[in-house]
């Protein structure tokens, strides 16, 4: 029997009900996610008196966000954590890419009889989280008198064998006549690396840079472990210390160290999404 | 080139691209060894020990540590707190997740704001956003807070309530997750195949629950499988909320495992019990990546 056509109106409007009714569900989700955010702005440039009786009315009676912001600049060394952030991150990438992408490279294109082994390694590190290889290093750290570094707060995290798999992966599909040809032409395989993949593997690098340095900036475990000063305070550290010491005093110049530890990731994230959204679920898609 | 030299030559070459592979894994493989294996050796082995930090001297004490760890009331009930936690976030996060998916795949013009505004939380760094959620449902100041009082419901003090605590924060790492379980959904659904609707619309399978019972749901099987076991992980892992709200208050209601661990060895230096419970939770780690291995091997050929 064949289908009974439905009228064309009846459909269009089941289609506005059904178009209607997701964006009012999604719109409250939507609300549930932003809500944190607008809330720690709308704060951030609250009068401080105003915070107290405020309760949930949204609009603050005066602007005082120069107040807020300049306090959380001056009470804490805001800027200080910041800059031991792109420090930490952009030492701990470098090292990642400094390692991975040669043994990514030995794993995916060159055979050698320990190949399979070490590629085992690297599938077990992937489910061992940091937590589990902290305290030996921890101890090693102490013992070295190393603690309180910015070499302490890196070290784990030198070796990333994610990223040391997902260039395997992604040197894989790399055709194979390429190097041969490059080999052919009297290339080494340092230089084929440094020459032809690296090039090719852009994509790749800026996916792992990404995924590197929002786990690295947002991390607390580690850092909290090994800093004992705020000299070497990566901004989520420096976000307790500051918390701790403005507690229930001044929300608005707290918000204003939230939304300020908080930007540069956010911005990031605005203006490359497409890289954002690729590099931190490529943990998920495999 | 006769066939011997070529033989030769092909020998050659294997033995260059070998050395080269030895030479551009070693130091991968030599970080592999001092911040992977050799710790987990070192941390199970200690955990049979009676070592002290900074000790001159320590013997073996068989199995006691995880006696204790297993008599320790403060770790089972981080154990049992943390399993309670994952038991919401996980169907709170995948199944949000999932409604969100397929409504915003549905959406045209308004699909990227919206995937936007639901990643947003994935990149934001956790400890501020949770300085943020405190105040929000601060008793006294949060607007959360004054709003349901204000609409009759009370007052009430999410993270100071025994009964509440990890609701709350159960809440934050939903909010945190769900982005991140979006995309993984939007991903999966992108890869279903139209005509798949199409033909289930043919047999008069038309309703929105239809479409989903029938296709949407099978077909994300796999996706589904994944997202729940990442989610599981992730959940389990819960620290940051606990060390900046509530740290492990009230009367202990929020401990978690990872945020006892880092109490007993970093903060009283109990480096036995502490290794112990390192062990305990590397064995679990392991066993849900295994289930992983193991379930995705058989539901992904049907």
């Amino acid at each position: 029997m064949a289908p009974v056509p439905k009228s064309r109106p009846r459909r269009r409007t089941d289609r506005l009900v059904a178009s209607l009714t997701a964006h009012f569900f999604l719109i409250l989700g939507a609300a549930f996610i932003l809500l944190p955010f607008v809330w720690m702005l709308l704060t951030s440039i609250r009068p401080a008196s105003e915070v107290f009786t405020a309760g949930f009315n949204p609009i603050p009676s005066a602007f005082a966000g120069v107040e807020n912001y300049s306090e959380a600049l001056t009470k804490s060394p805001l800027l200080r954590f910041m800059a031991n952030g792109v420090f930490v991150c952009l030492g701990i990438l470098a090292v990642q890419l400094l390692f991975a992408i040669p043994a990514g490279y030995a794993l995916a294109k060159l055979s050698f009889r320990a190949q399979p082994l070490i590629f085992a390694l690297v599938l077990f590190g992937l489910t061992v989280p940091v937590q589990v290889t902290a305290l030996p290093i921890y101890i090693a750290l102490a013992r070295l008198n190393l603690l309180d570094t910015y070499f302490a707060i890196m070290v784990p995290f030198f070796l990333s064998v994610f990223g040391i798999f997902l260039f395997r992966q992604f040197f894989k599909s790399f055709p194979q006549e390429i190097i041969h040809a490059a080999r052919l032409d009297g290339f080494t395989e340092t230089e084929i690396i440094l020459r032809i993949i690296v090039p090719s593997a852009m994509p790749a690098i800026a996916a792992f840079a990404v995924f590197s340095i929002t786990s690295h900036w947002n991390d607390l475990y580690w850092p909290l472990i090994v800093t004992t000063s705020p000299d070497h305070a990566t901004p989520p550290l420096g976000m307790m210390i500051f918390r701790d010491q403005e507690t229930g005093s001044n929300y608005g110049a707290l918000m204003a160290g939230a939304a300020i530890i908080t930007a540069p990731l956010i911005i990031a994230f605005l203006i490359a999404q497409r890289h954002f959204v690729r590099g931190i679920t490529m943990t998920g898609v495999k | 080139m006769t066939a011997a030299t070529l033989s030769v030559s092909r020998n050659s070459q294997m033995r260059a691209e070998a050395i080269a592979g030895y030479a551009f894994a070693m130091p991968a493989l030599f970080l592999i060894l001092i911040l992977l294996i050799l710790p987990i050796i070192v941390v199970f082995m200690i955990s049979l020990t009676d070592y002290q930090l900074g000790a001159l001297t320590w013997s073996w004490v068989g199995l006691a540590n995880y006696a204790e760890m297993m008599a320790d009331k403060a770790f089972l009930r981080s154990l049992a707190n943390t399993f309670i936690y994952v038991a919401i976030v996980v169907p709170g996060s995948v199944g949000f997740a999932l409604i969100i998916a397929i409504l915003v795949q549905e959406r045209t013009k308004s699909k990227a704001i919206y995937q936007t505004i639901f990643f947003l939380p994935v990149t934001t760094t956790l400890i501020a956003m949770s300085v943020v959620w405190h105040f929000l449902l601060n008793p006294s100041l949060g607007p959360v807070t004054s709003l349901a009082r204000a609409l009759g419901f009370g007052d009430f003090d999410v993270f100071g309530d025994p009964d509440l605590v990890l609701v709350g924060l159960a809440v934050i790492g939903i909010w945190q997750l769900v982005g991140f379980n979006m995309i993984l959904f939007l991903a999966g659904l992108t890869a279903i195949p139209r005509d798949l609707y199409d033909a289930a619309d043919i047999d008069g399978a038309d309703g929105v629950w239809d479409r989903f019972a029938r296709v949407t749901w099978p077909m994300l099987g796999p996706t589904t499988l994944f997202v729940v076991v990442t989610s599981t992980i992730t959940a389990f892992r819960v620290f940051d909320t606990v060390a900046v709200i509530t740290r492990g208050n009230p009367m202990g209601r929020s401990d978690v495992l990872l945020f006892t661990l880092y109490k007993v060895g970093f903060q009283d230096f109990n480096i036995g019990p502490a290794s112990a419970m390192t062990i305990a939770f590397l064995v679990f780690v392991l066993v849900v990546a295994l289930a992983q291995a193991f379930l995705i091997d058989r539901r992904t050929h049907y």
